[in-house]
């Protein structure tokens, strides 16, 4: 039992993270109808950027509280802005061509990060310095968790906090909720719908670099390629939960990295990624709008 | 495009081929050279495997040039280096490239035995030697009569593993953690268990991780749930640090035990103070007063301005074995050598040249090297002693030495 709820914990440590990636795509989708395949990548750089502040700051030979949440904000900051550009440069001039362009775009914005990032950080994995000195706790009957993943649970939750106020409480939430809605609509009532999604983008861009950062955490080893599974099992998540729904992410997301610990744990690794797609299609099959989504009719 | 740019543009172009092809010709035909070719992993997750042995490779070339500048029997030793990113499908077009464009007489590498067993049917194909320093998987050698070794095998490294931790550490119940895509860490963990299963120990678990996975705690967990005195991770320098560490933080104290391919200076850079009281198999002790070993460790440390590793040394040992070969066969046979040079690339003097190169280097008996002496059997792998390295205060410590 102890076993079981030792992976419990891991799995959902795992589970905040991919549920914090998901966030961008379900954003993204919810308001331009796009799957931003770049944001595992964003993810990436989110920690790569957390890599050089850490070492600019020198984090790791003193680590101190301040410093880690300076490494986070930093990167945060950093790829909020990277977000902008990407819309800026690449979604924005195919914003009225049809689906399929702007799909294509993505999955270019992709390989150029990913191979932009070998030639600027070169192939050879680096190691994210130890910000936050490591210690372990014993919950119950022998079950462990770290301050990192602690760290990382506690971080996921504010931030998914954070954005739901963000969402339903201030003007610029609403005003992405209109846009969601219907954007022609939303523009002729004065919200400029420009604006709201390049401001989606910075948002989801942000809690993929925070993602990154905290993986990076606990996982210390980066690599200009590591975006690329979880971002393919963040978006696995995002359909999950109900893509384009923001608590059908956090659903999809823990859903995720549970099933997916306990599958290595008890019956193969080997099957560690193989389970996001067996989830994927068997939630395509049994409920096509996701575990949260509502099944909205298409008008013809 | 305007017709006005390409007409001002072809003449420019044409000129530009024309100064190309004559120096891309004029490069390789004019000067006859021996060219050595050399596949590692510079890149990617095994990254200083490669790196030590091209630093290795480049110490015994720096010694060439100060003995007879560079040459043998009068031609000059180029090495052509290329990288495979620590992939084994990488491996295999690498080596085709070496093999068919820059036509080299032999082939150095590689570490890691999936990389090399890449390798290896290409360059006995072609007829070309290769020499792995440092894979120990036994079927390396077993592509056939080309492919040679300067390092020890994991039947042999496994038993040492299992003496060190049944024997040494009087420990019987061990858990396996594994990495199942490489040749090498499936091979280990199954020599390992043979001979720790004869000793009286029993292996109560056996996980598996894939090269690349940065997450063990799912396996980690079920091995604590089964209470092992040590666990064992025949795995490479990247995976053994993180696992550690994530051990560390799931409360298990046992000491993980490990094989050569933790040997790497940043084995302790990745796993910190988590593998304090851990213990690896390996070929050398940096620690060892053996002059030839010092010798290599002071012109490394003047060039490198840092410790060599066992991989490095062995590269070392791997390309003085070559040169050794080559120059004997300038002395005994001038006209079979003449075929080794780039001019005779392809052409039937060649492959006799590469038959006689071959003989020569399974001929290699008591050769003094910084690894210890190496001789050849007839299945062209090395016999020689292993030592286990105990990891104290982020360092690696001599603790035993292991003969065969």
């Amino acid at each position: 039992m102890t076993e079981f709820f030792q992976q419990l914990v891991n799995g959902v440590t795992w589970g905040s993270v991919y549920a914090l990636i998901a966030l961008g795509y379900t954003m993204v989708y919810g308001i331009l109808r796009l799957i931003n395949f770049a944001h595992g990548d964003v993810y990436m750089l989110g920690a790569f950027f957390g890599y050089f502040t850490a070492r600019f700051i020198g984090a790791a030979h003193d680590p101190n509280p301040l410093k880690a949440l300076m490494v986070l904000l930093s990167a945060m900051v950093a790829c909020g802005l990277v977000g902008v550009v990407i819309e800026r440069f690449a979604y924005k001039p195919v914003r009225r061509s049809s689906r399929l362009s702007a799909l294509i775009t993505a999955i270019g914005v992709s390989l150029l990060l990913e191979n932009g990032g070998i030639l600027v950080f070169g192939a050879d994995p680096k190691f994210f310095p130890q910000i936050i000195t490591a210690r372990e706790f014993t919950i119950a009957h022998g079950v462990t968790i770290s301050n990192q993943q602690l760290i990382i649970l506690a971080v996921s939750v504010a931030l998914m906090f954070a954005l739901r106020f963000i969402v339903t409480r201030t003007r610029v939430g609403k005003a992405m909720q209109a846009v969601s809605f219907n954007p022609t609509a939303a523009s002729l009532m004065g919200i400029s719908v420009d604006r709201i999604i390049t401001f989606t983008f910075m948002l989801g861009s942000m809690l993929a670099a925070a993602a990154g950062v905290l993986v990076a955490l606990q996982n210390p080893k980066i690599e200009p390629l590591m975006g690329i599974m979880p971002g393919l099992k963040a978006f696995v998540a995002a359909v999950l939960g109900g893509i384009g729904n923001v608590p059908g992410a956090v659903v999809g997301g823990l859903v995720m990295g549970i099933a997916e610990v306990l599958v290595v744990g008890y019956i193969s690794p080997t099957y560690r990624d193989a389970i996001a797609f067996v989830l994927l299609i068997v939630i395509l099959l049994v409920r096509p709008a996701g575990i949260l989504g509502r099944h909205v009719a298409e008008k013809v | 495009m305007t017709s006005r740019t390409v007409l001002r543009i072809a003449p420019a172009a044409a000129l530009l081929l024309a100064v190309l092809t004559a120096a891309g010709c004029g490069g390789s035909a004019s000067q006859e050279e021996l060219v050595v070719g050399e596949f590692g992993s510079l890149t990617g997750n095994d990254a200083t495997f490669g790196t030590s042995t091209k630093n290795g490779v480049e110490i015994a070339l720096q010694e060439l040039q100060s003995r007879s500048a560079g040459k043998i029997g009068g031609l000059p030793v180029r090495v052509v280096v290329e990288d495979d990113q620590s992939k084994p499908e990488e491996a295999a077009t690498v080596v085709q490239k070496l093999i068919n464009q820059d036509r080299v007489i032999t082939v150095l590498g590689e570490v890691a035995s999936s990389r090399s067993l890449a390798g290896a049917p290409i360059c006995q194909n072609a007829g070309v030697p290769m020499i792995s320093p440092s894979s120990t998987n036994p079927r390396v050698t077993q592509v056939g009569d080309y492919i040679f070794r300067m390092c020890f095998l994991d039947q042999f490294q496994g038993t040492v593993m299992a003496r060190f931790t049944a024997q040494t550490l009087n420990l019987k119940k061990v858990a396996i953690l594994k990495d199942s895509k490489s040749d090498y860490s499936v091979g280990l963990a199954q020599f390992f268990t043979e001979a720790f299963t004869a000793l009286g120990g029993s292996i109560i678990t056996e996980q598996a991780y894939q090269s690349g996975d940065n997450d063990f705690r799912a396996q980690l967990t079920a091995i604590k749930a089964k209470r092992p005195d040590a666990i064992i991770v025949p795995g490479y320098y990247t995976e053994a640090g993180l696992i550690a560490r994530q051990a560390r933080e799931l409360g298990l104290k046992q000491p993980l035990i490990g094989g050569d391919g933790w040997e790497s200076e940043k084995l302790t850079e990745i796993g910190g103070e988590a593998l304090n009281g851990c213990y690896y198999s390996n070929h050398w002790a940096l620690d060892s007063p053996d002059p030839k070993l010092q010798a290599f460790l002071q012109s490394y440390r003047d060039k490198f301005k840092g410790d060599p590793d066992a991989i490095g040394g062995l590269a070392y040992d791997a390309a003085n074995v070559l040169f050794g070969a080559i120059e004997k066969l300038a002395e005994q046979d001038p006209s079979a050598f003449k075929g080794l040079s780039s001019a005779h690339a392809g052409s039937s003097a060649r492959s006799e040249a590469e038959k006689k190169l071959r003989d020569l280097i399974a001929a290699t008996t008591n050769y003094a090297g910084a690894t210890g002496t190496i001789t050849l059997d007839q299945n062209r792998n090395a016999s020689k002693p292993a030592v286990v390295i105990e990891i104290k205060d982020g360092k690696k410590v001599f603790n035993s030495t292991f003969n065969p």
